[in-house]
């Protein structure tokens, strides 16, 4: 009989433990702060208290991960204070003493091991699911061995040079072949004569009809 | 420049021509449209009442600027010479003025073709997904971000210390940035490239420099104009406000900004048109230059401004979201309730009911004015401004890209006339020894201008040009081009102008051209350099420096130029134009000994042409 009594006032004073337990402020609570519709817009699904079970199974699977032991349990996440916003606090209790609390410290290291694993069950980022006190982890950045400026600057002074030897080269044989050009003589000075040409190039001006030497053409 | 022909025993060489008017055109506008007219038009016209400025600068346009235009290609195609040949033909004491245009172009190419190697960097680094300006690098124990990026920008941090690796103030050189050096080097052996051949490579490519900027003008237009914002930035721009004609500042920035748009008096100009044949059209050349270089930078304000207003529509949604995120978290309010739209409504009852937890919050005010008053021009435009607004649009890489090809296009094209200005004379000059192949000499002098501009890549650079910009590239050229419009109006006779003009154009220049260059361009020009200076002279220059340890950092720190560098200043701004009183003395020196001037006058270099003879057709 004092067994069922005493069995009933624990069962009765249980939640009642657990609610002083989970305070706002508390020395080792955190604070949840969930922005579902800047996460999701048009998809946001609500905040109900199926969502705050998945919240607690999913911190039970923190500790677990973190302690490395397969004791903790939904019951040992207390939650409290849940606002509109969505944001509450909650404690973590051990698995042995439902009355003592981990540390605060100890659930932000697990935190901070899953928090991956944590902001993918709920479709959120690190900034959507906030856990006020621990800091985001910054995105390293990517560094590649070599930088891609400088494979695009490769490839812009490898296709300029060529393009400077390729220019070059072809003005000598030109030259060259100028040269070569200039050793033939005499059956095409009466044409150039007759279109102002001197040098393979032709003149600027007009040609003055008025001269020409046709004195060779009419040699007697 | 001559080509390989050989001479003939007169000892002149065969001048080389433009393979088409087209090409000639495509030069002459390329030149003249540069980066002036996509960074500083914009906001100039945003600074002084939009719509309304455009009426000084037409004016400044149609009275000054078309009439300096068109003379410098008459005389360049007349006379067939670069800027010495030319203004020595003119008048052998005026030899000066040949000489100042060379050395004023080889020193604006310096520090020009330097913001083009900015242009290749950011080019370069626009290839890679992130853009390396969004996002902050973390610091040396990866526990968090640079803390000098933290409290400037992203953009800024990647602009002054990435990019320039500036240093806190002009004493302090710095060394030099190897990345930068590289960009230099690259941007020089693209402007050898296609300079080899003479105006031949020029030619071809202006084909694509010339137009390729138009292109991605109407791109960004289009892409601009679907952007949030975009019809804020466009109002803003282009509202007028009457009351600003009434300040001669107005007027005096718009004579200038005409006036070095248009790029007269490098000698490029002149050196264009001596390709061209005798019989062309020049005033139609010249007036529709002008009008084509306006009409772009008229245009070109046009996505600009609708990209600012994006950007400072973007700015705007930023900081209200930010105190829309205080407000909820502190009053634990359902997320998303409170939105850009019905803020305003939200904050007044909250501040009604708890003012203390509000003004604890230190909420930020938002106004939209605010944001599209933080105005650039210049490298802050290109390199800060418009690199924010980028990275917020969709798509971030391939605007960047299209965006700083643009620049590259605008800077490489304007980089032709500067060098030409320099190469022309040289060679008119007979400095070129014989031996020397023409592309030799180019690679020659592109070599010492990359050596020289290597200052430019020092921590330091960025202060050493902006004094290059602000001191040789402007008051010495207003000197240059009045001594131009004298030269040619009162020396060499406008009656004789006229005759050469009817030859050249088949008619007669009419009265209003010849009232401009007899007594109002000169006039105005006057008043221009006079006000300029005296502006100039009234503040001891300062300049802004980026400062980490300054106190109020982010903002730069408004330091004075050190005395060492006021010299400096000095010099460049007058040892172009020493020149022109330098010959005349040495020539009149010359005279007076009684030996004949080197310089003779020839007006007519082309032997062949017998104008006794004429054919009528």
């Amino acid at each position: 009989m004092l067994v069922r009594i005493l069995v009933l006032l624990y069962l009765a004073g249980a939640p009642a433990l657990a609610q002083t337990l989970c305070q706002p402020n508390a020395s080792n609570g955190c604070r949840v702060r969930i922005s579902i519709k800047t996460a999701l817009g048009n998809q946001a699904y609500e905040w109900n208290e199926n969502e705050m079970f998945l919240f607690r199974a999913t911190m039970a699977f923190a500790m677990r991960r973190y302690y490395k032991t397969e004791t903790y349990n939904v019951d040992n996440i207390i939650m409290c204070n849940q606002t509109l916003r969505v944001s509450f606090w909650f404690v973590v209790t051990s698995p042995e003493n439902s009355t003592m609390l981990i540390p605060k410290a100890d659930v932000e290291k697990a935190v901070r091991m899953s928090r991956h694993r944590i902001n993918n069950a709920f479709l959120l980022t690190d900034r959507t699911l906030e856990f006020l006190g621990i800091h985001p982890t910054l995105a390293a950045p990517v560094n590649p061995d070599t930088p891609p400026w400088l494979i695009v600057f490769g490839v812009v002074i490898g296709a300029v040079f060529a393009g400077i030897i390729a220019l070059l080269v072809s003005s000598l044989l030109q030259k060259r072949r100028k040269e070569k050009g200039m050793m033939e003589d005499g059956q095409d000075e009466e044409d150039r004569q007759m279109k102002g040409v001197e040098n393979d190039n032709v003149l600027d001006g007009i040609y003055n009809r008025g001269f020409t030497d046709d004195d060779r053409f009419t040699k007697l | 420049m001559p080509e390989e022909g050989m001479e003939d025993n007169k000892g002149r060489e065969e001048r080389p021509k433009w393979n088409n008017k087209a090409e000639y055109l495509l030069t002459c506008i390329g030149f003249a449209v540069g980066l002036g007219n996509v960074w500083r038009f914009p906001y100039l016209c945003q600074i002084y009442g939009g719509g309304a400025f455009l009426i000084p600068y037409l004016i400044a346009l149609v009275f000054q600027g078309l009439p300096l235009l068109y003379l410098e290609l008459a005389i360049g195609q007349r006379l067939r010479m670069g800027s010495i040949g030319v203004w020595s033909s003119i008048s052998p004491y005026l030899g000066g003025v040949g000489v100042a245009s060379m050395v004023v172009s080889f020193c604006v190419s310096l520090f020009y073709n330097t913001i083009v190697a900015w242009v290749l960097w950011y080019l370069f680094n626009s290839f890679q997904d992130p853009l390396p300006w969004s996002q902050c690098p973390l610091n040396h124990n990866n526990t968090g971000y640079v803390k000098e990026c933290v409290e400037s920008t992203p953009v800024n941090y990647f602009w002054y210390r990435q990019t320039l690796n500036i240093t806190p103030n002009m004493e302090t050189s710095g060394s030099l940035q190897w990345w930068l050096v590289v960009s230099l080097a690259t941007a020089w052996s693209i402007v050898y490239i296609c300079f080899i051949r003479g105006i031949e490579t020029i030619g071809k490519a202006v084909y694509v420099t010339a137009t390729f900027p138009y292109l991605v003008l109407t791109i960004f237009l289009v892409r601009a104009l679907t952007l949030p914002g975009s019809s804020e930035g466009l109002i803003y721009l282009f509202t007028p406000d009457w009351e600003i004609l009434k300040n001669p500042q107005v007027w005096l920035d718009a004579a200038t900004q005409i006036f070095f748009s248009l790029s007269v008096a490098f000698g490029g100009l002149i050196s264009f048109s001596s390709y061209n044949s005798q019989k062309n059209n020049c005033e139609r050349d010249a007036v529709l230059v002008g009008v084509i270089n306006s009409a772009t930078s008229i245009y070109a304000s046009i996505p600009i401004f609708a990209i600012l207003g994006f950007k400072a529509h973007t700015n705007y949604v930023t900081c209200l979201n930010g105190n829309i995120l205080a407000l909820t978290n502190e009053f634990d309010i359902s997320d998303m309730n409170i939105t850009v739209e019905n803020y305003e409504q939200w904050f007044d009852s909250l501040n009604g009911t708890h003012p203390s937890r509000v003004s604890d919050l230190n909420l930020k005010t938002c106004d939209l004015q605010t944001f599209l008053d933080q105005s650039a021009s210049g490298t802050g435009l290109a390199f800060i401004v418009f690199t924010e607004a980028v990275i917020s649009m969709p798509g971030s890489q391939v605007w960047a890209v299209l965006f700083f090809i643009m620049l590259f296009s605008l800077g490489l094209s304007s980089m032709f006339g500067n060098l030409e200005g320099v190469l022309t004379p040289l060679h008119d000059l007979k400095l070129v020894p014989k031996w020397m192949p023409n592309e030799l000499f180019t690679a020659l002098i592109c070599l010492v201008s990359f050596l020289v501009a290597l200052i430019f890549t020092m921590g330091s650079g960025n202060y050493w040009l902006e004094v290059f910009n602000s001191y040789v590239g402007s008051v010495p050229l207003l000197i240059i081009a009045f001594f131009e419009i004298i030269a040619v109006a009162y020396i060499y006779g406008i009656g004789r102008f006229s005759d050469d003009l009817e030859f050249m154009t088949g008619h007669r220049p009419n009265i209003f051209w010849k009232g401009c260059w007899l007594v109002i361009s000169p006039l105005m020009l006057f008043v221009v350099l006079v006000a300029y200076v005296a502006v100039q002279a009234q503040t001891h220059p300062t300049y802004p420096a980026w400062n980490p340890d300054y106190v109020n950092f982010p903002d730069t720190e408004v330091l004075p130029y050190p005395d060492w560098v006021f010299a400096i200043c000095v010099l460049l701004s007058s040892v172009p134009v020493i020149s022109i009183p330098l010959v005349a003395i040495y020539r009149l020196i010359c005279c007076m000994s009684g030996r004949h001037s080197k310089g003779s006058l020839h007006n007519d270099p082309n032997i062949y042409a017998n104008e006794g003879y004429v054919v009528e057709s």
